[in-house]
């Protein structure tokens, strides 16, 4: 087949038109990373509520008279509407949570996703809603001897057109230099007394507004509907990482390389589109450890780091606890009923999966968003073993946590080379990575129908005997974790943490100790997903999937990632939380994304740091 | 009091004995409520769950009114959120099995949790009577004694497509499909099929766009590109919207013959709106087109009922819960092995007519109605629409034997 | 033998010479002061011999063997302690905790999982803070201490893995006149008695001028002086670039202190 020159053309644009739109919502999400340091997952929320705005107010307005103008006058309107509730956000939540550690306001922003998502359920329903095409822009135009939409050359130009606005702002008013400043260096602008809250307020309305123009100018091309946030964020994500985490310009070179990349991917490999972007992302990622056009972040100050400090012994009245915790785990089949002993099962195995990710992120400074990716790993081990090769449950239970451990030191090899939210977002790429492997490769892993029929041996096949199973399993393997917290490797990944440059000094291969961190750590993971999946009789991709991982970081930010042992308790509560919600009501995801925020805002250090302060006050009044 | 309840019996006379406490005042119904678990993605999938829900809710007020089933027992269906994914749809049935003692699970939307929830069920040996779930392997490879399905498969509906188009002189043929399995299967059916109803017919190309993620310009952009006569489409939702679009604008549909799943239902018909394409052979739900008292009556109480006109999920519901009343009052039990043994073969009248339960795969006969798009008054229909009963397009029974003995 | 000996480094940041034929060499229980103003390569010249940054040419011999471009852990190993211009601890640590994590990775058992962490070392760990005045602040959170007992501290973690050569990249800066004073004292005892080669960069020409044995003078990342604390003060080139007049009556206040 001879590929024509009008083609590749007219390729090419739909590439640069998807660029452009994404460009658009990307940029409002570097903008307030940039200044804020938030990590905002609300911001694909922003995107869907920008197209459902714009598809009640823009066929209103259309109605008085079918003009392009009032067209784009509604558009502009579901922007500003956005604006004013990306304030709403900013003042009501963000503005009371900039102090806490960066990855609680990620939590927070994430429950915002959670609600919004309900939200838009209940107030426009649960059928997509397709916007009005734009008056005068509703035909094709001849490119060549190819038909191509008018709509789309409009958005191609509107992608430079903001940011050339946003460059005009950013260097011409006092408010875009503020933000520029802000962005290289927070506290300086605080120290020359700027205030700070009203700079953060415009930057989320900004970012918002941005979000909601992407939206709204979407409307002609998609139709509204509820699950279009979560397909935006992770690609606005993609974006603004490989751009540079705070660089428009970055973001801008971003998106156009993504956008060429599907646009001719899905000539050659048309089932890549799934894992394109985390390639390249994973890609520049190594080669380019701060994106395209983003700078190093400056050394962090020293500043007291967020996680587990060192770690004190058990007093007798929490030896006494957790012998309370142990019996009431071991005692449960007895009083409580076959459900209960089911939920108590899942209860532990995630807790061995939020400990194991706690090692990383509070005892090791190791941010991963992709965690699940070695628990699903490990449960695919254990799958695959069990129905391709007919093993039993043992070998196959032992497998889970080498194949955990096996790619976590696959992928942790490149990971721990980078910092901060970098490393983050490639834990995320190699897990979208991992999890697109899955859902491809159907001949071996049965795509994403998944493997069913992984039932433990008949010894184990009970509710209860697996209960015990799981306890015995999830003891050990808590506590040898624990006993490594306290170890020197444990101590060497604090140190490491605390200061990599002091680590290095004293002679600690800290590269070595994070990737022998991060291997341990996916192997925890896959233990825990070896169980699960004998739980559960089935695994499928969502084992690896962002939504997993969120779970996990939700696990150990309610249960207190300073604290060694809050991981387990916040196993428990999220996940009583998501029980008790999720029968009640079809709006479960409202009300567990409120809990979280509601948590963030009541234990800013999670439960495990409201015992800590609750002790220590406790102690000082008995002094 | 014995440690945990497994006995099956010793269970359901303990649910019993609570729920008769509960037992609803006034109802025609006498006796103890016979309670059916139904978990579905409610919350994710909410277009196509909540008007099945709803219906299935107006079906069983209406049986209990009239008497309820097995002698004077009131349905009871208690409703819960699958969570959409496989490990939270599990527990969700074991709560509902173990915790709302029920007496079987209904439901399912998403083929990968109709596929986790029914080895769960084979595992507990109990009846899951998988509504929506469209996988092929749910009855073939993957089926169990106590997993039956109701609603027409992806191989049945595609292969009513395919009959639509025998003998068409389009031959070169593009593929258009969600990359997952409801996807992937259909197009591996469409391959497998075509060639029978159109000798020569070949794929000269085939994209798989990300569910809910299609970059329609540059999808429609290939598709155009190889040239094809004809496009067989399998996206829905969003992906369908976005793509109809782009294809109207760039001229993707002009003098090609399209073959659609699941196009003509109302729950993706309805926000394509005045973009629903002309001609497409597509498999819907024409509730406005449907013959008959009986499905009037129901269209009737449907919108008296909800301020709504019916959806395809809507059909199923009421569909789902007749056939249910039916294998009750026949089993006269709620032993689960009886109930599987009862809705072996098991014929009822429904509102699409006689719907039989086949024994071999556990598939329901329901059909499906195949017609062509066209618009009326800016929204899109369907004409010359037919309902095709799902027996005669059901997996051959010696492939049935062969994939199910593995 | 000489302890350090530092052969004709150059570094180059994107065009911009940050040093240039950099040569010194540095005798066991020697102070060697670098001095210069901001920019003059002092903290490139300083890095390049701790190993965290690569020199584009040149050489680092200490006593014979060749580490140039060796990573910073390695270089430790070999007996090279070093502190920071912005002190680097152990924050989240206590006092003892961060000369316990000194011990453990001097002992090369940072890689053990089964012993515990808060047993190891305790008594090397409580005599070395002794060392430094600071054994009644071992159980203090380090994020509690004065910036002057962090920067002891810091010392401390430089000192416990028995170094042949000390690092230290402006010891003094951020401290309090008083206790500068006092750090540099320390510093100096200890080196002598050791016998531990110490290079260091100072702003602070008190403390520079009482304690250096040689001072080299570093402009636009070359060496432009080298030389006992008086022959650099008689040097007009120096006096010109650098020290100025008020610098140069720092300078010779500081001496008179020192000897006085």
């Amino acid at each position: 087949m001879s590929v024509e020159f009008s083609f590749l053309l007219v390729q090419a644009l739909s590439g640069l038109a998807s660029a452009s739109s994404l460009f658009i919502i990307a940029s409002g999400l570097t903008l307030v990373f940039g200044v804020t340091r938030i990590v905002n997952f609300a911001h694909g929320s922003f995107y869907m509520l920008g197209a459902y705005v714009a598809v009640t107010i823009v066929p209103w307005l259309l109605q008085i008279e079918r003009s392009p103008t009032l067209f784009f006058i509604g558009v502009l309107i579901s922007a500003c509407v956005v604006g004013v509730l990306g304030v709403l956000m900013e003042i009501l939540l963000l503005r009371r949570i900039y102090k806490v550690p960066e990855l609680f306001q990620l939590l927070a922003t994430f429950g915002v996703v959670l609600m919004v998502q309900d939200a838009v359920l209940h107030i426009w329903g649960p059928m997509d809603i397709a916007g009005p095409r734009a008056p005068g822009l509703r035909h094709g135009v001849m490119i060549l001897d190819q038909r191509f939409p008018a709509y789309e050359l409009f958005l191609i130009c509107a992608g430079p057109v903001v940011l050339g606005l946003l460059w005009l702002l950013m260097h011409k008013t006092r408010f875009g230099i503020l933000l520029r400043a802000a962005t290289r260096d927070r506290d300086m602008v605080g120290a020359l007394g700027v205030n700070q809250a009203l700079l953060f307020t415009g930057t989320l309305f900004l970012g918002a507004f941005l979000a909601g123009l992407g939206g709204a100018l979407q409307i002609p091309r998609v139709s509204a509907s509820a699950q279009m946030d979560l397909s935006i964020i992770t690609e606005a994500f993609v974006v603004t990482v490989i751009g540079g985490m705070g660089s428009i310009g970055g973001a801008f070179l971003a998106a156009l390389l993504i956008g060429q990349l599907q646009a001719f991917g899905v000539l050659i490999f048309p089932k890549i589109t799934l894992v394109l972007v985390f390639l390249l992302m994973a890609l520049v990622l190594v080669v380019k450890p701060w994106g395209l056009l983003g700078r190093p972040e400056a050394a962090p100050a020293s500043a007291m780091p967020e996680g587990i400090a060192s770690p004190r012994r058990f007093r007798v009245f929490e030896k006494l606890l957790v012998a309370l915790a142990l019996l009431a785990a071991a005692m449960l089949p007895l009083f409580g009923d076959a459900y209960a002993v089911k939920v108590a099962t899942e209860v532990l195995i995630f807790a061995i999966a939020a400990f194991s990710l706690n090692f990383l992120v509070g005892n090791g400074g190791i941010v991963s968003f992709g965690h699940a990716a070695y628990f699903g790993l490990g449960a695919y081990a254990s799958g695959l073993l069990v129905t391709k090769l007919g093993m039993p449950m043992e070998p196959a239970l032992i497998a889970a946590p080498l194949a955990g451990g096996f790619f976590a030191a696959l992928f942790g090899f490149f990971i721990v080379r980078l910092q901060g939210i970098y490393l983050a977002m490639l834990t995320l790429a190699f897990a979208q990575i991992a999890y697109a492997v899955c859902f491809q490769w159907v001949e071996v892993t049965g795509g994403d129908n998944g493997i069913v029929g992984v039932w433990p041996s008949t010894w184990a096949a009970s509710r209860i005997a697996y209960h015990y199973l799981v306890l015995a399993v999830a003891v050990l393997g808590i506590f040898a974790l624990r006993h490594v917290i306290y170890a020197p490797f444990g101590a060497s990944l604090r140190a490491a943490r605390d200061s990599a440059p002091r680590a290095e000094a004293i002679g600690i291969d800290v590269r070595g100790h994070r990737w022998l961190g991060f291997t341990i750590a996916g192997a925890a993971a896959g233990l825990a997903g070896g169980l699960y999946a004998f739980s559960k009789g089935s695994i499928d991709p969502t084992l690896l999937g962002i939504p997993l991982s969120v779970d996990f970081l939700a696990m150990i930010l309610l249960g207190g990632m300073q604290s060694v042992m809050g991981p387990v308790l916040g196993a428990a509560a999220f996940h009583s939380i998501k029980d008790v919600f999720m029968p009640l009501t079809d709006h479960w995801r409202f009300l567990l994304g409120a809990s979280i925020i509601a948590l963030v805002l009541i234990f800013p250090r999670g439960l495990g740091g409201a015992y800590a302060s609750l002790r220590a006050r406790f102690a000082g009044g008995a002094q | 009091m014995g440690s945990i309840i497994f006995g099956r019996r010793a269970l359901l006379a303990g649910g019993a004995g609570l729920a008769a406490a509960a037992a609803g005042r006034g109802a025609a119904a006498q006796g103890a409520p016979i309670r059916i678990g139904e978990l579905n993605s409610y919350s994710r999938m909410a277009a196509f769950c909540i008007p099945y829900r709803n219906a299935i809710q107006m079906a069983a007020e209406q049986i209990n009114a009239a008497g309820g089933v097995m002698g004077g027992r009131r349905l009871e269906f208690i409703f819960r959120d699958d969570g959409a994914t496989p490990g939270d749809a599990v527990r969700v049935a074991e709560e509902l099995l173990t915790r709302e003692n029920v007496s079987f699970i209904a439901g399912t939307f998403l083929s990968n949790v109709g596929l986790a929830v029914a080895d769960f069920a084979n595992q507990r040996k109990r009846l899951f009577f998988a509504t929506e779930p469209l996988s092929d392997a749910i009855t073939m490879a993957q089926g169990n004694r106590y997993t039956w399905r109701l609603r027409p498969s992806t191989f049945m509906q595609t292969r009513m497509l395919v009959e639509a188009a025998r003998g068409k002189p389009q031959k070169r043929w593009a593929i258009v499909a969600p990359n997952y399995e409801y996807g992937q299967s259909a197009a591996a059916n469409f391959k497998r099929l075509i060639g029978g109803a159109i000798p020569g017919a070949e794929i000269i190309a085939e994209q798989y766009p990300a569910l809910g993620r299609i970059d329609a310009g540059a999808t429609v952009g290939a598709l155009a590109q190889a040239r094809p006569d004809a496009i067989f489409n399998v996206l829905f939702g969003p992906d369908l919207t976005a793509f109809v679009r782009e294809g109207n604008t760039r001229g993707l549909f002009e003098r090609r013959f399209v073959l659609s799943l699941l196009t003509g239902e109302p729950e993706y018909m309805i926000p394509l709106g005045d973009e629903t394409p002309e001609g497409w052979v597509v498999t819907g739900y024409p509730w406005e087109q449907v013959e008959g008292a009986e499905h009037r009556a129901f269209v009737e109480a449907y919108r008296a009922r909800f301020n709504d006109t019916p959806r395809k999920g809507s059909l199923l519901g009421y569909v789902t819960v007749q056939v249910l009343a039916n294998m009750l009052n026949r089993a006269n039990s709620l032993d689960n092995e009886v109930l599987v043994d009862t809705l072996r073969d098991l014929r009822s009248d429904t509102l699409v007519g006689n719907v039989t339960m086949r024994g071999i795969d556990h598939q329901g006969s329901m059909g499906t109605w195949v017609g062509e798009t066209t618009q009326r008054n800016g929204q899109g229909t369907m004409r010359n629409a037919r309902y095709v009963d799902g027996t005669d397009y059901m997996f051959p029974e010696e492939e049935v034997r062969a994939a199910r003995r593995a | 033998m000489t302890l350090l000996i530092v052969e004709n480094l150059n570094k180059n940041f994107g065009g911009v010479v940050a040093a240039r034929d950099v040569s010194f060499s540095l005798a066991a229980g020697e102070m060697l002061a670098m001095i210069g103003p901001n920019g003059a390569g002092k903290s490139t010249s300083f890095n390049m011999v701790g190993g965290q940054l690569r020199p584009d040419s040149g050489r680092v011999m200490l006593e014979g063997q060749d580490i140039t471009g060796l990573p910073p852990r390695a270089i430790s190993r070999l007996g090279v302690g070093r502190s920071f211009q912005v002190a680097q601890t152990f924050l989240s640590m206590s006092v003892l905790e961060n000369l316990q994590m000194a011990l453990i990775a001097y002992a090369q058992r940072t890689r053990d999982m089964l012993a515990r962490a808060d047993a190891l070392f305790r008594d090397e760990a409580l005599e070395l803070l002794d060392q430094l005045g600071m054994a009644d602040a071992a159980a203090r959170p380090m994020n509690t201490l004065a910036y002057g007992d962090v920067k002891r501290v810091e010392l401390a973690i430089a000192l416990a893995g028995k170094p042949r050569l000390l690092l230290m990249d402006e010891p003094t800066a951020g401290m309090a006149p008083g206790e500068r004073a006092a750090l540099m004292r320390l510093v100096a005892g200890i080196a002598r008695r050791a016998a531990i080669g110490v290079l260091f960069t100072e702003h602070d020409m008190d403390a520079v001028f009482a304690h250096a044995d040689r001072i080299l003078v570093l402009v636009r990342g070359e060496i432009i002086a080298a030389g006992t604390p008086e022959e650099v003060r008689a040097n007009p080139e120096v006096q010109r670039v650098y020290l100025g007049t008020s610098g140069l009556r720092a300078a010779l206040r500081a001496r008179a202190a020192a000897h006085g």
